[in-house]
């Protein structure tokens, strides 16, 4: 079973560590792991994103070009990559930042108001990990119960006290029935 | 075996080098290898190591010509404009026999280029770089772990031939992460007796020097260079080879391609295609015998490369050109699909 996931946004979303955390908890479970990002100028306001894939044989080439599950957290990502997905295949669209609805009818589309949840809730910067906390209900990708050992390999040490407060954004998305 | 950690492939060449002894790096930044130096920077003034971004890429190499001169494991890293500039060093180390690791996160080209993958830098690394009669041994890592186990065979084989070496990677391999082991056993200390390291009114003074006027002597010391390429030829050389048994067509790809063609080559398998992949690791020296051997029962070959065809001709000389060979590519920072991949495969069962 191989899993490939796209995660698109702006840059400062958080695209690439909540596919680093994807990531990390493929590895935690044994699994063939890989995580590439998009990289170069991009910084806060451009436009990001990285493949991350999940397997149970050798990963072949790391990078996703039809993925299994995108994860758009803008319009010019879900304009780019909604063609792309593979039929049968979820997108999950973060709807407080993207008016339209979907165009393809040949895979399943959740629009989750990440961006509108995380401001009510008092965690402005984690519309992330809410979405991906809906990924996770939606998907088999990975299963709920291990989110927390995978945080806390990629919350540094440091940062202990945001581990909380990433748990509460997933709890949501993971709950959310829209 | 340790635990493994999600690293990235220049964070794992940076701590593979650590953990081989290497206590002095000197570096310029450019993308997409600026992750060695960063990680470098943070690590080395803990360790008692040398951080040092120098003015430029010409002076960075020439400090690394200087420490491996005194006998240290030492590297520097750039991408594929910094390495031009870094190419009139290398000829001189390569002319004074120095090992070092230099690492070449490869971008697209000529010029400034692009700053997306690319393998173009082939011919530039496996014909030498600069100028004069020489080479560099060439490792070419296909996954994060082998960014840290080239790292480590890199150190070793400088060390152990006198010759620099260079690791060529790419913007994919350098960005992406993997789960990576860190176990790794330093490669044994060499005597180097050679090195500048002050006589202590002991011994005679040591020179390591390029330089000489007398064209006889300057022969003797290019033969006997190349009698170490020949023995690192016959001893040293590294390759992959996948599903090559009962091969009838046999691609030949390396690094972020290589990955790609496995794609490519478990669809073209799902059809009943009997195609299979030799994996040069080492690009000098070139794999030519499992090629040459390939030729006996493969119909032909594709060479799948980021560049206009750079590899292709080193295929095409390993197997003497006894099958027809043809190149699937992209450039400019773009990737090959395996799907791009698997029509060449689809093609060449054709023919």
């Amino acid at each position: 079973m191989t899993t490939k996931i796209l995660f698109a946004g702006f840059g400062g979303q958080g695209i690439l560590f909540s596919g680093k955390f994807l990531a990390y908890e493929g590895l935690l479970e044994g699994r063939q792991v890989s995580w590439l990002p998009s990289y170069g100028p991009e910084m806060r306001g451009g436009t990001a994103n990285c493949s991350v894939i999940l397997s149970d044989t050798p990963v072949g080439s790391p990078i996703v070009n039809n993925p299994d599950v995108l994860i758009a957290m803008n319009l010019p990502s879900y304009d780019k990559y909604e063609n792309a997905v593979e039929k049968g295949g979820k997108v999950f669209v973060d709807s407080s930042l993207i008016a339209r609805g979907a165009v393809r009818e040949d895979v399943n589309t959740y629009f989750i108001p990440a961006t509108r949840l995380a401001s009510e809730n008092g965690m402005p910067t984690l519309a992330n990990m809410i979405i991906l906390g809906k990924v996770i209900k939606e998907t088999s990708v990975i299963p709920f119960e291990n989110v927390e050992r995978a945080l806390r390999k990629v919350i540094s040490a440091k940062r202990a006290d945001m581990l909380d407060i990433n748990m509460k954004a997933l709890k949501l998305g993971y709950d959310y029935e829209g | 075996m340790s635990e493994k950690v999600l690293m990235k492939g220049n964070e794992a060449i940076a701590e593979a080098a650590i953990l081989c002894g290497c206590r002095h790096y000197y570096g310029y930044p450019i993308t997409p290898q600026t992750e060695v130096a960063a990680y470098m920077a943070k690590r080395m003034p803990k360790i008692g190591g040398v951080f040092l971004q120098a003015e430029s890429e010409i002076a960075a190499i020439n400090m690394v010509i200087g420490t491996a001169a005194a006998g240290c494991r030492v590297m520097t890293s750039s991408s594929s404009p910094g390495i031009s500039l870094k190419s009139e060093g290398l000829s001189y180390m390569a002319g004074c026999d120095l090992p070092a690791l230099v690492v070449n996160v490869q971008r697209g080209g000529p010029g400034l280029g692009g700053i997306q993958p690319s393998q173009s830098d082939y011919f530039q690394a496996t014909r030498g770089g600069g100028h004069g009669d020489y080479h560099m041994i060439v490792l070419a890592p296909a996954s994060v772990q082998e960014m840290a186990d080239m790292t480590v065979k890199g150190f070793e084989l400088a060390d152990k031939y006198r010759i620099p070496c260079m690791l060529l990677a790419d913007g994919t391999m350098g960005q992406m992460m993997e789960p990576v082991s860190l176990d790794i056993t330093a490669p044994e200390k060499i005597e180097k007796p050679w090195a500048v390291t002050g006589t202590g009114c002991k011994r005679a003074h040591n020179v390591v020097n390029s330089l000489s006027l007398n064209p006889e002597e300057l022969e003797n010391w290019n033969m006997e260079r190349f009698e170490r390429y020949k023995k690192l030829a016959e001893e040293e050389t590294l390759y992959e080879e996948y599903c090559m048994d009962d091969a009838e067509i046999c691609v030949v790809a390396f690094g972020i391609a290589a990955r790609v063609s496995k794609n490519a080559i478990d669809a073209a398998r799902a059809k009943g295609v009997k195609v299979g992949m030799v994996r040069p690791i080492t690009l000098y020296p070139f794999p030519k015998a499992p090629l040459l051997k390939a030729a006996e029962h493969c119909k032909s070959f594709i060479s799948v490369e980021l560049s206009m065809g750079q590899m292709i001709e080193d295929v095409e000389l390993a197997i003497r050109c006894k099958r027809p060979v043809t190149l699937c590519n992209r450039t400019g920072g773009l990737i090959p699909t395996p799907e791009q991949v698997l029509d060449s495969i689809l093609k060449a069962n054709e023919m």
